[in-house]
């Protein structure tokens, strides 16, 4: 009996198994929203607004995502993650899609069975400083107590520099970036360290930003892309796509205001193709033609949504630099729509 | 199955299974535990099959691996070229350097608490009952987070002490240092000849126990009072010191100095472990505190009166007669007390104090991405460290209950 019922639990283990797989498409269409993982708040990339909206240019990529699938941008069911909980939220399925300044890896996107659809921001890792300290180069920090996050690559990054250089240091190391942020302030550390836009992001809500500097050393390479599960190549194509769609309709100079009047069609084919207008790739994926239009409509192309969270205009102030289009000497590139 | 083993001379029939009482019981635990048994196959059965589906497997290699993150407080060599299994090591010590002190001082926080709640002064039993209804009611990972973040704000940081008119100063003849990232203590160099220094000083210790023993026995054989207090201070004191003078100071001690941006030399105790330790132990001392009233209420009245007609004054009624019977009492909720404290500091990381899920389940868990295996064997540390305390406590238990001849 007992080996009846170990064979029995055997199969039916199977089933639930087997039914675990399904594609993520269409678990999306049927649910009405996308479930996407944020950060649980950095100024600029993905943050509540005063009405409780979350805004910023990790967001922008969810509710692109959201609008080129579900017609509605906002039809997103936004899951703050930590450092710690983001990986685990997306391999058990509580989220869809990861958008949460996440560094592509060799061992994330292998070892872990993620799928990086590509990058949204070229980033790196920066060192913060109060300014009476008088530090002009990561390497004074000889002896230096610094404040990091816990559970991300700029710890590994962090020893490797320190080690690299042979200067000692103090590792304290947070869950949050607000934590951080309050150690810093307080003086508990001398130093801040974390992706150079994450710091001028969160410099840019201190009381006296001009207090503090950011040290010239980049001391890392941090593509951050949003990822979505292994295994699931419909739903990685659809994400990736999107983002492309995004950055292309910048290259090709489509933006929220003319949308609507390129989409009639125009004369060059690569935005009719984009648009939806000319060929079917709309349907190659499993979406309506004007799954891309959609995409854009929510807040503008790749060049739009940058200015407009975290771009020199705001508070966060950064400049385009390694991410701007590749025709205008950066690192943003998307391959063509054919 | 053991059943069989009957004495009856009746033939077994599969209906006594159900009906005679004498099987009853056994039929029904057999099938509980083959739904047990079902249950866990079925769950590890579904996880080795989606784990499979997702290319993923079980395996421990990764403990041999290069960790490659720093730990701030290490109580055996570590760097981050060292493996994860030696982090996990690391967060293995911290956690029982915590437990470790947390269990002592809430147990002296629970005692004293305890013993003046029941004091006859109206003003002492009332902070003590606002002191244990406070700590007790508010969850321990608030109190660290508030002991925290108090301390980083309301004490200076190391650049305070900077400069011709700094803010803040060290205390007692510049030898400690109270910072927002520590306190920095002088550390003993051991010199040349501190090991009979050391060794005169444990000698000593073994003295006072045998002194102790010899005043007990004059007590019991002939009634004489002999003092114990301050022969016992002197005796912890004297030789070492003697000792130490006479060898010519083998053991000196090294003074920390504000250097670059932090103290160096000395002995740093980092904040992280003050304010997790000093939660810990003010939480969990709540309990212990209501667990030692709860035993001394258990002692009836006429014990302390018997003490007192018998001329005993109110100290030693409390140390001779109520405590060594109330200890029986508070004993056994003591040790599920030393469990909570020893589980409760895995709350560590809210303050970046690197214990056993800091490491383990933390940083290793996350750049290995070996979640399964780290968190079993993350249970498996705290069940083995939980059940030794639970072991050597009832040892103590054992030899401290009433011994009925």
């Amino acid at each position: 009996m007992k080996k009846s019922v170990f064979l029995g639990a055997l199969t039916v283990a199977g089933i639930v198994a087997g039914g675990a797989s399904a594609a993520t498409l269409d678990e999306v269409k049927a649910r009405g929203k996308l479930n996407c993982g944020v950060t649980t708040g950095v100024p600029g990339f993905a943050e509540p607004d005063a009405s409780g909206v979350w805004q910023g240019f990790d967001v922008a990529v969810c509710r692109a995502v959201a609008a080129a699938v579900l017609g509605d941008g906002n039809a997103v069911e936004f899951v703050p993650t930590t450092g710690k909980t983001r990986f685990t939220a997306l391999a058990s399925g509580e989220i869809d899609l990861l958008a949460r300044n996440t560094t592509w890896t060799f061992s994330r996107d292998v070892d872990l069975k993620f799928e990086f659809i590509g990058v949204n921001y070229y980033d790196g890792q920066g060192f913060m400083v109060p300014k009476e300290l008088g530090v002009a180069s990561a390497k004074d920090l000889d002896g230096a107590t610094v404040c990091i996050q816990t559970g991300t690559t700029t710890e590994l990054n962090l020893a490797d520099f320190f080690r690299a250089n042979n200067i000692s240091y103090e590792p304290v190391p947070i869950e949050t970036g607000a934590e951080a942020v309050q150690q810093y302030i307080a003086g508990a550390c001398d130093v801040y360290t974390t992706d150079a836009s994450a710091l001028a992001a969160q410099r840019a809500n201190f009381e006296d930003p001009t207090a503090h500097v950011l040290l010239p050393e980049i001391i890392s390479k941090e593509p951050l892309g949003p990822l979505v599960r292994h295994g699931d190549n419909e739903w990685a194509d659809i994400a990736r796509w999107t983002l492309n769609a995004l950055i292309s309709a910048e290259e090709l100079n489509v933006t929220s205001v003319n949308l609507e009047e390129l989409s009639a069609g125009t004369e060059n084919p690569e935005i009719n193709r984009l648009l939806g207008t000319e060929g079917e790739l709309g349907s190659m994926l499993g979406l309506d033609a004007g799954w891309a239009k959609a995409a854009l409509g929510v807040a503008g192309n790749y060049g739009e949504i940058f200015e407009q969270n975290i771009g020199a205009a705001t508070p966060i102030g950064l400049a385009r630099g390694l991410n701007a289009q590749w025709t205008d000497g950066g690192l943003i590139y998307s391959p063509p729509f054919r | 199955m053991t059943t069989i083993a009957d004495p009856h001379k009746e033939s077994f029939r599969l209906s006594m299974l159900l009906n005679d009482t004498r099987y009853r019981s056994l039929t029904f635990q057999f099938i509980a535990l083959v739904a047990i048994i079902a249950t866990m196959a079925f769950i590890g059965g579904n996880l080795v099959r989606n784990l499979a589906e997702a290319g993923l497997n079980i395996s421990y290699d990764f403990l041999g691996a290069q960790a490659g993150y720093d730990i701030n407080q290490r109580p055996i060599s570590y760097d981050s070229q060292d493996t994860h299994g030696r982090a996990a090591m690391v967060g293995l010590l911290n956690t029982l350097i915590v437990a470790v002190l947390g269990c002592v001082t809430a147990t002296i926080i629970g005692v004293v608490a305890g013993v003046l709640r029941l004091s006859p002064n109206w003003l002492v039993r009332k902070i003590m009952a606002f002191y244990v209804e406070i700590f007790r009611n508010v969850p321990v990972l608030i109190w660290i987070l508030i002991i925290f973040s108090i301390m980083i704000n309301a004490t200076p940081a190391p650049r305070a002490f900077r400069g011709d008119n700094a803010t803040a100063s060290m205390w007692l003849f510049d030898s400690i240092a109270v910072t927002n990232r520590g306190v920095y203590l002088p550390a003993p160099i051991w010199g040349p000849g501190s090991l009979l220094v050391v060794g005169v000083f444990l000698a000593s210790i073994v003295g006072i126990f045998m002194y102790r023993r010899y005043a007990r026995k004059q007590l019991f054989d002939h009634g004489k009072m002999v003092p114990t207090f301050w022969p016992s201070v002197a005796l912890f004191f004297i030789p070492a010191i003697l000792a130490q003078i006479v060898l010519g100071s083998p053991i000196t001690l090294d003074y920390p100095a504000l250097k670059g941006f932090n103290f160096q030399g000395g002995a740093q105790i980092r904040g992280s472990l003050i304010a997790l330790w000093f939660a810990l132990a003010i939480y969990t001392g709540a309990f212990i505190a209501e667990n030692v009233r709860a035993g001394i209420l258990a002692i009836s009245k006429g014990q302390s009166e018997a003490a007192g007609a018998l001329g005993l004054r109110p100290g030693r009624i409390m140390n001779l007669v109520i405590l060594p019977q109330a200890l029986r009492v508070i004993i056994p909720p003591l040790i599920s007390q030393y469990l909570n404290i020893t589980k409760n500091s895995s709350l560590a990381i809210a303050v970046g104090y690197m214990d056993l899920t800091g490491t383990l389940g933390g940083i290793t868990l996350l750049q290995t991405g070996r979640a399964i295996e780290s968190v079993l064997l993350l249970m498996l540390f705290y069940l083995i460290i939980s059940l030794a305390i639970s072991f050597f406590m009832n040892i103590y238990n054992n030899s401290m209950k009433l011994k009925e001849r």
